[in-house]
């Protein structure tokens, strides 16, 4: 029955980041399809350069050695493969890229390397709870911000992929910026939690100030050190 | 119409039964019929708090199993004939209790009683799931001290998303109830005062107990309290929160150490 003090931080430190990868398909025979890697790095060197990339060997037939050659040949040319698709993982030398899957396709717009392209942000979804979050209840909203219209008790938990409004008492966890959203914030109007977590950097209710104790407070990182402030 | 009304606490030795069979009796005093159902399957206690552990032959789970009928199982009380006890069983364990036996014993007991007060076990499992399941408002029993009050936080989400009333979307109608409150050790600042639980908890008050030997009188003859002295400060506690669970506006009264300031008002505060 009573909230145990279980260590969070395991999985707390263990955030996903998804990036998009180039998929090479070679094809048979190897060498002219070098041919042509060959050709556009010519055109734009450094094309691929800092681009994770997946080598699919579906279409064709390579055994381990092969394989491994191949992905040597890649790495003579500045192009060093993350994972691979398409094949068996038994039998492979286990110095090879791990063998990936799950992988989705998506069009890749901007490939030109140095230029970054700024788009705005969607409007982030937000999660309102109307009634207070009672010892036990775990809440998760990866997907934005959760404001809660009430308090949040003694051993409950809440966990946002955005900030966290709290308008009554923040007495249990709250972690926000779980997916490594660094902006993300929690405000409460009365402070007397047990532990603040934003995008992985924590402090427990004995760091947190005596002086902050039942006041109004926000908490926020600056660089990698979670700050705890009063909100007025 | 029938209320079905359960006593919770989480955390165990609070009060529960204590106080399911004080307010059942203090409600069948007022002329409600009443059944008071134990809940606490292989810990049996409520027919011992009210006298009646030497007529017990059939109980809640023999009901449920369709072994006896339910009108062979309840028993009546000898000095209230509108209080009934359906008792639990001593000798099984809790996973004979089924949730289709329980809504089909509640169910028939609803025709039968204006309240069906259900006496739960301590915990957040099965048993205590099932006391609750059926109710329509529950009494949320603790002490003034912290694990108690964090242990009924998470009861009240329990009874706002297990009981099939929260799942059909409604509100199921709640109320804190504090009991042993101990006078000297509030007067010494040495438990959580009854604003700083009722911050916490965000639920109505329905009455504040304190902690009495009448208690122990009461339960060592077999009676509830509200029936053994009916003048002790334990017993007009709960005989006032009985009055507010019928919807009466009772002026709350917080205990004190001396009897001339017994009256003392909770100012502003109006009960459940
Ligand atoms: N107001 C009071 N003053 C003094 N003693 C009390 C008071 N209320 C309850 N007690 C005592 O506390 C003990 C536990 O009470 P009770 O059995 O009613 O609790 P419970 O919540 O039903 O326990 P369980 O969780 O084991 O079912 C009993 O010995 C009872 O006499
Ligand atoms: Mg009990």
């Amino acid at each position: 029955m009573d909230a145990k003090v279980e260590p969070q931080r395991q999985v707390m430190r263990l955030r996903g980041r998804s990036y998009v990868a180039f998929v090479f398909s070679p094809f048979m025979p190897i060498m002219n399809w070098l041919e042509e890697i060959d050709a556009t790095l010519a055109q734009s060197p450094g094309f691929f350069a800092g681009r994770p990339i997946v080598l699919d060997l579906a279409a064709v037939e390579l055994s381990s050695h092969g394989v491994a050659h191949l992905v040597s040949s890649l790495e003579t040319r500045g192009i060093r493969v993350l994972g691979l698709e398409g094949i068996e993982p038994d039998g492979l030398d286990p110095k090879l890229p791990p063998v990936l899957s799950g992988g989705r396709g998506c069009v890749v717009e901007q490939v030109e390397p140095k230029k970054v392209e700024v788009q705005p942000p969607p409007p982030a979804p937000s999660l309102l709870l109307r009634s207070p979050v009672r010892s036990g209840q775990r809440i998760v909203y990866t997907e934005g911000d959760v404001t809660v219209l009430g308090s949040v008790g003694s051993g409950a938990e809440i966990v946002a992929g955005g900030s966290i409004h709290v308008y009554g008492t923040l007495r249990g966890r709250a972690m926000a910026g779980i997916n490594g959203n660094s902006d993300a914030r929690i405000y409460c109007q009365k402070i007397e939690a047990e532990l603040l977590a934003i995008d992985g950097y924590y402090q427990t209710a004995e760091d947190i100030g005596e002086t902050l104790r039942r006041q109004p407070a926000q908490a926020w990182l600056d660089g990698d050190v979670l700050r705890i402030t009063p909100l007025n | 119409m029938a209320k079905v009304l359960v006593v919770t606490s989480g955390k165990g030795g609070v009060g529960k039964t204590t106080s399911t069979a004080a307010l059942g009796a203090a409600l069948a005093q007022r002329g409600e019929k009443v059944v008071v159902v134990d809940f606490d399957v292989g810990l049996r206690n409520l027919d011992l708090i009210m006298g009646a552990e030497r007529r017990v032959v059939f109980d809640l789970i023999n009901v449920a199993q369709g072994v006896a009928k339910l009108s062979q199982a309840l028993i009546r009380d000898k000095r209230l004939e509108s209080l009934w006890l359906l008792p639990a069983s001593q000798t099984r364990d809790k996973d004979a209790l089924t949730d289709e036996g329980v809504r089909d014993i509640i169910a028939d007991l609803r025709t039968k009683f204006d309240w069906i007060i259900c006496d739960s076990p301590a915990g957040i499992e099965r048993g205590a799931t099932l006391a609750m399941r059926y109710a329509d408002e529950a009494v949320v029993v603790t002490n003034p001290e912290v694990s108690s009050v964090r242990d009924a936080d998470r009861i009240i989400g329990m009874l706002d998303s297990k009981t099939v009333k929260a799942e059909q979307g409604e509100q199921i109608k709640k109320h804190v109830l504090i009991t042993r409150y101990d006078t000297s050790r509030a007067a010494r600042g040495e438990m959580l005062n009854i604003d700083d639980i009722l911050e916490i908890l965000a639920v109505p008050l329905l009455g504040i107990i304190p902690e009495s030997q009448d208690v122990l009188k009461a339960s060592n003859v077999g009676s509830p309290v509200t029936l053994n002295n009916a003048g002790s400060q334990p017993a007009r506690a709960y005989i006032d929160a009985a009055r507010r669970l019928s919807g009466e506006t009772v002026d709350m009264v917080v205990p004190t150490e001396q009897r001339r300031g017994f009256m003392d008002r909770l100012l502003g505060r109006r009960a459940a």
